[in-house]
């Protein structure tokens, strides 16, 4: 199946591009997309533990099952300011 | 309205799009690009956001507020590119037919925003260096 995966802020940065797409295995989760980028640039999964993951722009796990045309997208920690 | 935009903000679309006859109240937050961060100079902000998700998030929070206080009328809009201090980032307004609950839903909804909207920001600084801000520290200086 194919996916289209989404690069925001600092993720765009070290990856140098702010989408693509993916061929997946059937049966593919998020997880096989973080397995993937990590291949590339181990450096990323450092971030993984702050990062949320979004499938068709609802927040996902990295359990969440994936299907043809899904679109994906890792979510930085999101803005900035204190509760103050 | 729930919406992402590239253009400057004056609050008065959100304003407009929460009047009501039957409002006693129109709470309007507006966040402005501040000169430093803990004492740093501040040169300008870069806010990026990924549009679709964050309309959707925008109107979830209005959801929640309708459920927790019964205020249907909420607006927000939030700025993208860069922006210079002193320049409004994002509005938020809140009708309703008392105050106390608007101040209360009105808060509550810049809260969410910042925990659920997917809005990043840059900060640059004016010694040249600029970093990605989440919300309690930098965390990844480029």
């Amino acid at each position: 199946m194919k996916v289209t995966v989404k690069y925001f802020a600092v993720c765009h940065e070290m990856l140098n591009r702010s989408e693509e797409e993916m061929q997946l295995p059937e049966g593919a989760t998020v997880r096989t997309i973080l397995k993937r980028l990590e291949e590339e640039w181990p450096e990323i999964a450092e971030f993984y533990e702050v990062m949320q993951m979004s499938v068709n722009w609802e927040y996902a796990t990295e359990d969440t099952e994936l299907s043809e045309g899904d679109e994906v997208a890792l979510i930085p920690p999101v803005t900035g300011g204190t509760d103050v | 309205m729930f919406k992402i935009t590239d253009k400057i903000i004056t609050g008065s679309e959100v304003r407009e799009a929460v009047a009501a006859p039957d409002a006693g109240a129109i709470v309007l937050f507006l966040g402005t690009v501040r000169n430093n961060t803990d004492g740093k100079a501040v040169q300008h902000l870069e806010y990026e956001a990924y549009p679709p998700m964050a309309e959707k998030k925008m109107a979830e929070i209005a959801q929640e507020i309708s459920d927790k206080w019964g205020i249907h009328r909420v607006a927000m809009i939030h700025r993208v590119g860069k922006l210079e201090i002193g320049e409004v980032s994002v509005a938020v307004a809140v009708a309703s037919p008392h105050r106390k609950d608007g101040f209360k839903a009105c808060k509550y909804a810049m809260n969410r925003l910042k925990q659920i909207v997917p809005i990043w920001k840059r900060e640059v600084w004016t010694d040249g260096e600029a970093g990605w801000v989440k919300p309690d520290a930098v965390f990844f200086e480029t």
